[in-house]
């Protein structure tokens, strides 16, 4: 069976993660090192001992996503959170710059390493390079690629491969985006936070919520109308062609319907986003992939609507993995 | 409550307007004495929210019920609770949403941008600020009956079950969550 890989932003989201079934569960430092670096979220040196020593009691393993890009200057803390985590006992730790995985494959040879999605590595080429000049041993594939896609770089490929099954969706240049970075000065990928919540805002007006990034006002929501993240990729702006979404839709991943495909194409692991999102979330959506799992392996039917209400814009989208563009 | 069975097949209810019209009237000085002294023990039993909450542990925030003709002023450290009919200006943030729905954020039953997602849920001021609160409550595991029911002394179990059934009546069982078992 397909393992079940399950964000975890807190302690207790954690543990409704591995009570709903997790086979592995993924955090980070509460720092710039990860790429969720959002105001009360992620794990202290000493929440993440104690966190993987619960989640081994129950037979369930802890990835730690170090996948930021060491700022010139700053690369001391990314090696000391490679340290600490390897220190704390880590399954394995996600990274996604090179020179990372280059300090982590030479100071800690023995350690598990996978690539983030945040290295959007998309072509057997790449995923040899990680392969063979660090061993790693998992690539988390960017949300580019189609399902036949996916089962031609799992078969070529020395590493096992994992995919987002559901979950928030970037503008497909992960790791290379800069466009919070233009509004806010802060920068996803050296920071790990994007739209960064110092920078937005909220204002009720007569036509609904207006939300703006650093000043830039972004969108407008009706007074009932689903919303979305404050994203820039998410932003609705006028243009010669006219209003609307010109990035893309504020809608959330749920692949649900394709897990038969993405077993078929070799798949070694099944990821769910949300780092920032409640125990709610963790709890609601590890167990309705646990059960869609089962079903799988049984045959039988699952309830394929029932993640709607935690989905951004209350809707949902096979991404790249149903190509209907090219 | 218009539908205490909404909480598990779909939104949470909202008080209806007649009992919020009936409620107008009541003083707000027992309730404010009674919920400052929940807000005092949740802040001796779980100072880890403020840690999560760091350099917003200070903050003012506001909290509006949607349904409740009253409102609410919360601030983390040192932990003070007022109980107002309208909110004042110059609050960090203001966070407004049903009644249930901000029980249910409290308990993380319900997942906050879920209900930003469906607009149940409107935040204004310090974004940073409200993430921050958010992420520290939904860390603590807040079982509100308990806390509650810790008013009561040598009365607190059978308080604490009288919140329990208050609670399932306002929230389902367990809010968001329930929907998908």
């Amino acid at each position: 069976m397909m393992e079940l890989i399950c964000p975890a932003g807190t302690p207790a989201a954690l543990k409704s993660a591995i009570d709903a079934g997790a086979d592995a569960i993924y955090c980070g430092f509460n720092d710039e090192t990860n790429a969720r670096n959002f105001p009360g979220l992620n794990f202290s040196r000493d929440e993440l001992r104690k966190a993987i020593a619960l989640a081994h009691g129950r037979g369930a393993k802890i990835l730690v996503a170090i996948n930021t890009f060491p700022r010139a200057a700053a690369v001391d803390i990314w090696h000391r959170a490679v340290d600490d985590a390897v220190s704390a006992g880590a399954d394995a730790l996600i990274l996604a710059d090179i020179g990372l995985m280059d300090y982590t494959a030479r100071r800690h040879p023995n350690q598990r390493l996978h690539v983030s999605v945040q290295a959007a590595a998309a072509n057997p080429d790449a995923i040899a390079f990680y392969a063979e000049n660090f061993g790693a041993r998992r690539v988390v594939l960017p949300r580019v690629l189609s399902v036949p896609e996916i089962a031609e770089i799992t078969r070529e490929s020395a590493c096992e491969t994992e995919v987002f099954v559901f979950g928030g969706l970037c503008v497909m240049a992960e790791g290379r985006c800069s466009l919070s970075s233009y509004a806010t000065g802060k920068s996803p990928n050296m920071q790990g936070v994007c739209s960064p919540p110092s920078h937005v805002t909220y204002e009720q007006t007569a036509e609904g919520t207006k939300s703006s990034l650093g000043g830039f006002a972004i969108n407008r929501f009706g007074t009932s109308e689903p919303a979305g993240y404050p994203t820039l990729c998410k932003g609705r702006f006028s243009t010669a062609q006219g209003a609307g979404y010109i990035f893309e839709d504020p809608v959330s991943l749920d692949a649900t319907t394709l897990l038969r495909g993405l077993r078929d194409a070799g798949v070694t692991a099944l990821k769910i986003e949300g780092r920032q999102r409640g125990r709610a979330y963790v709890e609601s959506v590890v167990r309705h992939f646990r059960h869609a799992l089962a079903a799988l392996e049984s045959g039988s039917e699952t309830d394929i609507a029932s993640l709607k209400p935690f989905t951004e814009g209350q809707a949902s989208t096979l991404g790249a993995y149903r190509k209907t563009w090219r | 409550m218009n539908d205490p069975s909404a909480a598990s097949s779909g939104p949470l209810p909202t008080i209806p307007p007649l009992v919020a019209l009936a409620m107008r009237p009541l003083p707000l000085l027992p309730l404010q004495l009674a919920l400052g002294a929940v807000l005092r023990g949740i802040h001796r039993r779980n100072p880890a929210i403020f840690d999560r909450l760091g350099a917003h542990a200070r903050a003012r925030f506001g909290i509006k019920p949607i349904d409740l003709p009253f409102a609410f002023v919360v601030e983390a450290k040192p932990p003070r609770l007022s109980v107002v009919r309208e909110l004042p200006q110059g609050l960090d943030a203001r966070i407004s949403a049903s009644l249930a729905n901000l029980l249910a954020l409290l308990e993380g039953r319900v997942d906050g941008d879920a209900l930003m997602f469906s607009r149940e849920l409107v935040v204004e001021g310090d974004v940073e600020a409200v993430l921050a609160l958010r992420n520290a409550i939904d860390d603590a595991q807040l079982d509100l009956a308990t806390e509650l029911s810790s008013l009561f002394g040598p009365l607190g179990a059978p308080a604490r079950r009288a919140f329990e059934a208050a609670r399932g009546h306002v929230i389902g069982s367990s809010g968001q969550s329930e929907q998908f078992r």
